[in-house]
């Protein structure tokens, strides 16, 4: 093995060599000793600072979105309820390429034109980074077959999510209004409202209606937890919970049967129907028609839906009962009439004579009632019952027309009612006063003749006709109307009346009142212009025919129904209540563009009263809706 | 028994036994922090353990052959490797946007880690040929044969390997006697171009020393890997979290933890006390290779051991120093610690360099 090699160390060499061998040595070791200076720099001196980013990184803080109120009507069928669905979310700022991503992505799951027309204009009102619903409702298969796929679609998650649902669409949307996703204005309005932090991590807001107005209640409370996470953004495990508390159920004070019975009673035709129970203000039905279907609006409507609703000429979207203002036509003639012998300008056994016109004293100009030849000898019983214009056209012009403003106004006309839900109107009850200060002139005594009979400015939603309904029907308790009637604790059940609230009661004389009640009575027995409506009913109902004019008819032209465009007719008023000795119900209806009072708006309101009192259904009087007009066509100013 | 004594001492006879326990502590370290880092994955550390076992075999068959053969190897080598570095250069794949891999059939190679060890060979060899007449052209001439490789290397782009194999060439220089006025006008021939680097470096390598500078700048981005390290560091304390409690380890906050990343992990888990430890365990080693550089007979093997023994410093300080954040982030793995085969197999090949140097009988000084 021992190989002679030629020997080339020098001792010069070697130490040489040995020198740089040390030189590296202290090199190592100084490098080393930077190295440690750092590691204590790192994990002594500021260890602290990074204990913290350590602990920020791992920890995170999610919102518990606390589940929404679920909302029923009074016999708790529900008008509002969640379901636990899968959602297929897109968070548009982690996608480079949306359109290509969303065509790839819809080659494995359905995607219909519809999902992606609303997921555009979801895009367009929210900002990039949030996660935005493109399907819903997941199958099991579509779920499977996403997951499968998953890692080609960064930035596309399914998420379990807790979705609204209204199952009577149509026929409640005016009552219930809709959720619908938080955009810019309800995040400044809620902080301003300092609930910010209660709605980390809730997706919708009540936009309309009782989701809207009860909004508070329904929420609830978010919760929080503390979340170790990973770098994804996984969750790994919970550190700590604070449950989130579920909103609060409402009860409505609605009778979804009698809601439907009115619905059915309306068929195809607008218009809005209020029903109160004038013991108490409770709202038993508040109709309006079309109604629209609210689900649409949950998790951000399409631009074509929107446009079919918006653009409509029949304005579904419109809530008429609480917002439509109306002439009130002659359903204002019994508050009329109750001034009358309030105020005493007139007695009951006072009659005149009706030429069919009336003329103020010098004025050639003649205010026509709607019979032509007039009604003959009419006192104030008759003057309700057959509906006689002229009697109210000399009443008006002897009242004045801040003595009607004030009275009447104290039925609520002309004012909000403070119902429950936002976006009342308040309607128009002139007075020599509004006018000066809207337009700057004084009152003539012609604008009072067409108040009279619930023409000119005159102006009420349905809602204010069937509170001013009710209040006559109790004698004059003014209850403030409401739509919801209990709050149940959705967590131990417990339920909390919410109290009726007397507004204020009006301090009428009985006899006056009897008197106008009286009539009211008969206005549905033979001779009077709701005979029709009231033929067979089993209980006495009270109730006030009115028109109201949607053009004006010019002097000496008679308005003729068949020659007017459709949407130009007048519109069909009742006000009514039943049973009259014991009122158990009041309402309002209005029916867009189809004639008199008598002959459309009636019948609805004895179907209502038929589905109320009886617990029948509409079809059974269904088929008397189509019989000619009882009260004559009304004649125009 | 004299059969099983008889093995062992066939298996021994060129083991250096210090060297060998230091190595194989080491490993065990590396072990239990790849078990940790790997969210005790058994399967990456079974891996990992036939990585060592045939990093092992290779030490020790290396440890076998007498230097005077493996001398004669130092050509070829190195013919060989700058060979295929050209064939990188023509044909090589591309990946993340750089060519470092050759297809040479039955797999792929990455022949800049050839060079790791060719690279201290070839100019040991070139010293030892030279050693009665060493003169500045000499010198000249070894710088030419270590540039060669390193710009090939540095063009694919890979500075991190670039860098380390002209250290390890430097080192060569360094330890022959290169005087000390050169090494001082190389420095500052070095700072002043280092303008030159800059222009001609690419933008992912840029991007790297500016986020030294300031990791900040880019948190999600270039810095995310210091920002996350250090806080791993940081956040361990003295004592550490404990192991298997490292929030940014196993929570997947830090980057590559299982290769180049993995001193974090261990430093979060074990502390300021671990990293002592380690660094002492570290320099334990690099005390014994000096101890066979020192001893060394020849020119060949003093100047083969001191660059290999620097260069396993050099690859501890970049991974140390990049993963702690004061130097930039290139590729270098923690040796004997980091997951992979081919560093280990290199690294190991060294020592069993060292170990052949110093277990077989030296020539006798006359």
């Amino acid at each position: 093995m021992k190989r002679h090699v030629e020997l080339r160390n020098h001792p010069v060499e070697l130490h040489k060599f040995r020198f740089r061998l040390a030189v590296s040595a202290c090199f190592v070791l100084v490098l080393f000793l930077i190295l440690y200076v750092r590691f204590y720099y790192l994990q002594v001196s500021q260890q602290e600072h990074y204990h913290t980013l350590a602990e920020a990184n791992r920890i995170s803080i999610s919102p518990l979105v606390p589940n929404r109120g679920l909302i029923y009507d009074r016999n708790g069928r529900a008008l509002a309820q969640n379901y636990s669905a899968y959602t297929l979310e897109v968070i548009p700022s982690k996608i480079q390429n949306l359109e290509s991503t969303l065509d790839e992505l819809a080659t494995i799951i359905e995607i219909t034109a519809t999902d992606r027309q609303r997921f555009k204009k979801l895009l367009k009102e929210s900002k990039r980074f949030n996660s935005l619903p493109i399907r819903s409702r997941l199958t099991d298969v579509e779920i499977a077959t996403f997951a499968a796929n998953r890692y080609r679609f960064p930035g596309i998650e399914i998420k379990a999510r807790v979705l609204r649902q209204y199952p009577e669409k149509e026929v409640v949307s005016h009552i219930i209004g809709y959720i619908s996703r938080i955009n810019d204005q309800d995040l400044e309005q809620l902080e301003r409202n300092e609930e910010l932090n209660n709605y980390r991590g809730s997706q919708h807001i009540g936009k309309i209606g009782i989701e809207q107005s009860y909004e508070k209640q329904l929420h609830g409370v978010t919760g929080f937890e503390e979340v170790e996470t990973d770098a994804a953004g996984r969750s790994i495990r919970v550190l700590s919970r604070t449950p989130s508390i579920p909103g609060n159920n409402l009860i409505l004070s609605i009778d979804l049967g009698l809601q439907e019975a009115a619905e059915k009673a309306f068929g195809d035709r607008r218009g809005a129907l209020v029903a109160l129970d004038p013991n108490n203000g409770e709202v038993l039905a508040f109709v309006s028609k079309p109604g629209y279907d609210n689900n649409l609006f949950i998790g951000g409507i399409d631009q074509e839906n929107w446009n079919l609703l918006n653009n409509s000429i029949d304005r579904p979207l419109n809530n008429r009962a609480l917002r439509g203002v109306y002439p009130p036509g002659s359903t204002f003639k019994p508050f009329m009439a109750l001034a009358a012998l309030e105020l005493g300008k007139r007695t009951p056994e006072y009659s005149m004579s009706d030429p069919g016109y009336f003329s103020l004293p010098g004025v050639e100009r003649r205010y026509r009632d709607w019979k032509p030849g007039g009604h003959g000898r009419v006192d104030l019983h008759k003057s309700l019952v057959v509906s006689c214009d002229t009697y109210y056209y000399s009443l008006a012009n002897d009242l004045g027309i801040d003595n009607i403003h004030s009275f009447i106004g104290q039925f609520g006309l002309g004012k909000k009612t403070g119902i429950d839900v936002e976006g009342e109107v308040s309607g128009l009850l002139p007075s020599s006063a509004w006018k000066m200060s809207q337009y700057k002139q004084k009152w003539y005594a012609g604008d009072t003749i067409s108040v009279a009979i619930g023409q000119g400015y005159n102006l009420a939603t349905p809602l204010q006709l069937a509170f001013a309904t009710m209040v006559i029907a109790n004698n004059g308790k003014a209850y403030l109307p409401r739509l919801v009637k209990q709050i149940q604790n959705s967590d131990t059940g417990d339920v909390e009346d919410i109290p009726e609230k007397l507004l204020y009661s009006l301090n009428l004389k009985p006899r006056n009142l009897e008197i106008v009640k009286n009539a009211l009575v008969d206005v549905t027995r033979p001779g009077g212009t709701a005979a029709k409506a009231a033929i067979n009913a089993s209980y006495t109902f009270a109730g006030k025919t009115g028109t109201s004019q949607v053009i004006g008819i010019k002097q000496g032209e008679r308005y003729n129904e068949k020659s007017i465009n459709e949407r130009h007719r007048d519109h069909a008023m009742f006000i009514a209540y039943a049973p009259a000795d014991n009122p158990k119900i009041a309402l309002a209806v209005l029916v867009e563009n189809t004639g008199t009072g008598g002959s459309t708006a009636a019948p609805i309101a004895r179907q209502v009263f038929d589905y109320y009192l009886l617990g029948k259904s509409p079809e059974a009087t269904v088929a008397k809706l189509n019989e000619p007009a009882e009260e004559p066509v009304h004649d125009h100013l | 028994m004299i059969e099983i004594r008889k093995i062992w001492h066939y298996l021994t006879r060129y083991m250096d036994s210090f060297l060998l326990i230091g190595i194989l502590t080491l490993m065990a370290v590396g072990l239990i922090v790849l078990y940790s880092a790997t969210g005790a994955n058994m399967s990456r550390v079974n891996n990992q353990i036939i990585n060592m076992l045939v990093a092992l075999v290779i030490m020790w068959l290396v440890a076998n052959i007498p230097l005077q053969q493996i001398m004669r190897l130092a050509l070829p080598m190195y013919i060989l490797g700058i060979v295929l570095l050209i064939g990188v250069a023509l044909f090589g794949e591309i990946n993340n946007g750089a060519r470092r891999w050759l297809n040479i059939g039955v797999t792929r190679i990455q022949p800049s880690e050839l060079m790791k060890i060719a690279i201290p060979l070839m100019m040991a060899w070139y010293f030892d040929k030279h050693e009665i007449t060493l003169r500045l052209k000499d010198y000249l001439g070894a710088t030419v044969l270590l540039m060669l490789p390193v710009l090939l290397i540095l063009r694919q782009p890979d500075l991190g390997t670039a860098l380390l194999i002209a250290a390890s060439g430097f080192y060569v220089l360094f330890l022959a006697g290169l005087s000390w006025r050169i090494i001082a006008g190389l420095a500052i021939t070095v700072a002043a171009s280092l303008p030159v680097f800059w222009s001609i470096m690419h933008d992912y390598q840029r991007r790297r020393i500016m986020t030294l500078l300031d990791p900040s700048q880019d948190p999600l981005g270039a810095g995310y890997h210091t920002i996350q390290s250090s806080i791993a560091i940081g956040s361990g304390g003295v004592i550490g979290k404990g192991w298997q409690n490292g929030t940014q380890a196993q929570l997947d906050f830090l980057p590559e933890q299982s290769t180049d990343f993995i001193f974090a992990v261990f430093s979060e888990e074990f502390g300021l006390i671990g990293n002592t430890i380690l660094l002492f365990l570290y320099l334990v080693v690099i005390a014994r290779c000096m101890v066979i550089t020192a001893n060394a007979s020849t020119q060949f093997t003093r100047l083969i051991a001191g660059s290999i023994t620097l260069t396993f410093f050099t690859y501890i300080f970049v991974n140390m120093g990049m993963v702690s954040g004061i130097l930039p982030i290139v590729g270098v793995p923690l040796p004997l610690i980091s997951y992979g085969g081919t560093s280990m197999v290199t690294m190991l090949l060294g020592f069993g360099i060292l170990m052949s140097i110093q277990t077989h009988p030296k020539l006798v000084k006359t």
